[in-house]
């Protein structure tokens, strides 16, 4: 019973396409894939997995002990018994550049263990509990960041002795600090994520909520961390060593660079090996660290600005080529007898050039126009290409995106005349903010939150329209009380934060009319906004409508809206434009499935409790 | 059998002793900044109840607290003074140990599908993260998995997925699933069609119903939206400023308010069709018109 219902509310709308991940097996490219991939991040693995392997072998690969010296072959010049040749006290230089690099790596990776033992848990646990365990660690870091590194290091020396491993786990504790801050600042940014309310609900312990859900968010930036931190270390610890303050016991690169550099002038060679060790492996940690940046970063990278290949070129319209490559010549005139539309938009297609060369579509064949006075609704769900429709009037499209079909016309001019791939930007600045405005759906994100809503609107006034500041100030005043802004002067001072959604979807509006535009694009402007502020804004809108005679295109999913505001509607659906009619015949009576699809999810006026989609659901139940 | 249970907690508000969820008095205030501050009250003396196989529907608009309510019941927000009592238990102040008791009898859907399902992990794993708190054997939960998939219509190869392969859609049905694991008595749902496509949201509420019709489960239904709510719920509380203005039977509540706010809120959602949307209108303006003379009357009168 259950099968048979939910197998049919899963089945695609008529003509919709199957969504992405809807069957088939999955294909995961994974971060080791990916970074395998990468030759930078090959050659970085190939050059530490050399040095590890040298080190860990290096009882079998060296021809002598570290310390053995041959007092009578010193500085000697590489030959077939001491292949690097010998230094000052006739050591084999090979066989100490092999111990070095077990001891140097050694020390590092202890380095980067303590600094991850204390910086992890303190980061994990300060991030998820906050409070007063952050605060007291907080100052704790801020005590060890101010600490001079070297200095204590030096002290260090000085107390306990020429230690590598000493040195090392102190200096692991001087840069834990970078550890707690990343882990914390990871940590902050999910605690609040819903899947972790989520896990609280089902009773999962804290212990394992922040091993579950947290770490996996920690892991990549501790690892890429990690490569950083052991490069640090090996320069750190070589730069203590080359100073004299090294063991000078035990080998390691640091050591062998302060004996080769007493020796430069009589066997530079003798600084030339550990120095080329430290650089091929510190180099190789960074290198590593970038390549597994990379290989997280979802996405391949597209070369942007590439013409398309020819025969994949899907133009629907014959586009003559010779237009394409004038630019920035005058456009073309526009069909005779459409010069009086606001706005004609005529087979327009845009599409995304893919990285195999293909185009992907999202607007296809999209023709409407609208006149002055006129309040045009575009209807459709996600992915519908509404928005992309709306942006490419407004020239707003990303810089990947082309113009792959069909024109657009504004009062007579082509914006983007026939065979031109993207709009023309030297056209458009010209009307865009002073002919043709725009409202956002998002009014918070669209305001400054630096400047004053005063500043904001009074600006473009003053550059668009040429008007003097004090003047652009009164008119200001004057939109915010003309959008029904009860107090004019407060929320001209306010910055965007201390107003509401609905005040700054207000404001909003007030610029978008305030360099008195023919023509203005809402996309969703009241989808963000409470029922209550949404009428008010939609009253808005129609009063303008009238008192400006504006024409206005009004993107949005609600019917509602559309109802309340709009004269004609195009329903769009993948791209596509599906039926286009007056507002009356579009609701009452659809001709397109699609359409009847869409107002058939309605709910206003449908039998509470009653099955919408799957109407055969009562009659499996019952 | 969807008649049965359809109508019966229908037939007037859930009495002393069917009901599952109760919340008497209840406040709800965080901590504000600063020193000696006065908290932010976010909730004052809410009164509700649910029961058994009964939907109350929470609307109201952004900053109303519905969401806050939800919250305190699934202890997510601090409860500083009243009463949750949730099958006869005293919740206000469960332990972690206490909720995980209770995890098996309320659930949680979340507005957002995008940041309620965690990222990293496959679809199988979040569904089988519940049934493993509460020591269900792996090959059992397996089994359970599954079983849920098919119950809300998913494809059994989405096991192995992760959540960002599925559309807003297929994952608001993960989340449901995610909360029908462990079979509980009462699912607190967080505007959970808010944020998907009319037709998607249309589909999502057929599942709720039909889930509704064979598990006679209860829902705490918070909404905005009066048509959804409308839609969904034997019973409607309407929120405003952190209190419950009205409640009642939904029809009742959502088509013939008695308080201001919510005949307010009724006139301004907008209906599809020109017409009546312009008479709707014009109501709207002589119900806002009426009640500001009211209230200058009141003023006058004080």
């Amino acid at each position: 019973m259950t099968e048979s219902v939910e197998t049919s509310a899963l089945t695609p709308l008529p003509g919709q396409g199957a969504p992405a991940g809807q069957t088939g097996t999955v294909v995961r490219s994974t971060v080791l894939k990916r970074l395998f991939r990468n030759p930078l991040g090959i050659i970085a693995m190939v050059i530490l997995l050399g040095m590890a392997l040298l080190a860990v072998f290096a009882h079998v690969l060296a021809p002598f002990d570290e310390n053995f010296a041959n007092i009578s072959k010193t500085l000697a010049a590489p030959d077939s018994v001491n292949i690097l040749g010998t230094d000052s006290s006739g050591r084999d230089v090979w066989s100490r550049l092999l111990f070095g690099a077990q001891l140097t790596l050694l020390s590092a990776l202890l380095c980067a263990a303590v600094a991850i033992a204390i910086g992890l848990p303190a980061g994990l646990l300060a991030g998820y509990y906050a409070g007063k365990f952050e605060a007291v660690s907080n100052w704790i870091v801020s005590i060890l960041m101010s600490l001079p590194g070297l200095i204590v290091l030096l002290t260090i020396r000085a107390a306990f002795g020429p230690s590598v491993w000493i040195a090392m786990i102190a200096f692991g504790i001087l840069i834990s600090p970078s550890y707690f801050r990343l882990t914390r600042s990871a940590v902050q940014s999910v605690r609040n994520e819903l899947y972790v309310d989520a896990a609280r609900v089902s009773g999962l312990s804290d212990l394992s909520i922040i091993t579950r859900h947290i770490f996996s968010v920690v892991r990549a930036p501790i690892i890429i961390q990690t490569a950083a931190i052991a490069g640090v270390a090996i320069a750190i610890q070589s730069g203590l060593e080359f100073l004299g303050l090294g063991d000078p016991a035990k080998a390691t690169w640091g050591v062998m660079l302060s004996e080769g550099f007493k020796n430069v002038y009589l066997t530079p060679t003798l600084l030339f090996w550990p120095a080329l060790a430290m650089a091929l492996t510190i180099g190789a940690l960074v290198l590593l660290g970038n390549a597994i940046r990379d290989a997280l970063e979802d996405g391949e990278k597209i070369k942007h600005r590439k013409k398309p290949v020819k025969g994949t070129d899907k133009r629907t319209t014959a586009a003559p080529a010779p237009a394409r490559q004038s630019r920035y010549a005058v456009a073309p005139a526009v069909d005779a007898g459409t010069e009086h539309h606001l706005v004609k938009v005529t087979h327009l297609g845009v599409g995304y050039p893919q990285a195999d060369g293909s185009i992907k579509k999202v607007v296809d064949d999209v023709s409407f126009h609208v006149d002055r006075g006129e309040i045009l609704g575009i209807v459709g769900e996600s992915g519908s290409g509404k928005s992309q429709t709306a942006f490419s009037i407004l020239g707003l499209l990303p810089d990947t995106a082309r113009i792959v079909a069909g024109s657009i016309q504004f009062e007579g001019n082509y914006t983007a005349a026939p065979g031109e791939d993207v709009v023309n930007q030297g056209r458009l600045s010209k009307l865009r903010g002073k002919r043709i405005s725009y409202i956002p759906q998002e009014p918070m994100s669209n305001l400054d939150p630096a400047f004053t809503i005063g500043y904001q609107l009074v600006t473009p006034m003053v550059r668009v329209l040429g008007i003097p500041k004090a003047e652009a100030t009164s008119r200001a005043m004057k939109l915010l009380s003309d959008v029904g802004i009860v107090n004019p002067k407060r929320t001209f001072d306010a910055y965007p934060h201390e107003v509401s959604g609905g005040m700054a979807q207000r404001v909003l509006i007030a610029g978008a009319i305030s360099c008195e535009p023919d023509l203005v694009i809402a996309d969703e402007p009241t989808t963000a906004l409470d029922v209550s502020v949404q009428a008010d804004v939609l009253d808005l809108i129609r009063e303008l409508r009238s008192r400006l005679n504006i024409g206005v295109i009004l993107v949005t999913h609600n019917f509602g809206v559309v109802a309340d505001l709009c004269d004609r509607v195009v329903v769009m659906q993948n791209g596509r434009l599906v039926e286009e009619g007056t507002v009356r015949n579009i609701l009452r009576n659809p001709q397109e499935t699609y359409t009847q699809v869409l107002l058939g999810s309605m709910l206003e006026g449908k039998e509470p409790m009653s099955m919408l989609v799957s109407s055969t659901a009562k009659g499996a139940a019952s | 059998m969807s008649a049965t249970v359809a109508t019966d907690p229908a037939t007037g508000p859930a009495g002393e002793r069917e009901s599952l969820l109760r919340v008497d008095n209840l406040v709800v205030e965080y901590p504000s900044k600063g020193f000696r501050a006065r908290p932010f009250r976010a909730l004052t003396d809410i009164n509700i109840s649910i029961g058994q196989g009964e939907t109350l529907g929470l609307v109201g608009e952004s900053g109303s607290g519905k969401t806050t309510l939800g919250r305190a019941v699934l202890g997510l927000a601090p409860v500083t003074g009243g009463k949750i009592t949730f099958e006869g238990r005293d919740i206000s102040h469960a332990s972690r140990k206490q909720r995980r008791v209770l995890s098996r009898d309320l659930q949680v859907v979340f507005q957002d599908p995008y940041t309620s399902l965690n990222p990293a992990l496959e679809i199988g794993d979040i569904l089988a993260e519940p049934l493993g708190v509460q020591g269900k054997p792996p090959a059992e939960a397996r089994k359970r998995v599954r079983e849920l998939l098919d119950q809300v219509g998913l494809p059994a190869d989405a096991i192995h997925r992760l959540p960002r392969e599925f559309s807003g859609g297929q994952r608001q049905r993960v989340a449901i699933a995610r909360a029908l694991a462990l079979s509980p008595k009462l699912i607190v749902c967080d505007e959970p069609v808010s944020a998907l496509d009319l037709t998607t949201q249309a589909r999502v509420l057929d599942l709720f119903l039909q889930i509704q019709q064979d598990t006679g489960v209860s829902y705490l239904f918070v909404s905005h939206d009066l048509d959804v709510v409308r839609h969904i719920s034997h019973r409607v509380a309407v929120m405003y400023h952190g209190g419950i203005v009205e409640q009642g039977p939904a029809d009742v509540v959502t088509r013939d308010p008695e308080h201001p706010y919510t005949q307010r809120l009724l006139l301004a959602s907008p209906v599809p069709d020109p017409d009546r949307q312009e008479q709707r209108r014009a109501d709207r303006h002589r119900l806002l018109e009426i009640q500001r003379m009211q209230d200058e009357q009141a003023v006058a009168l004080a």
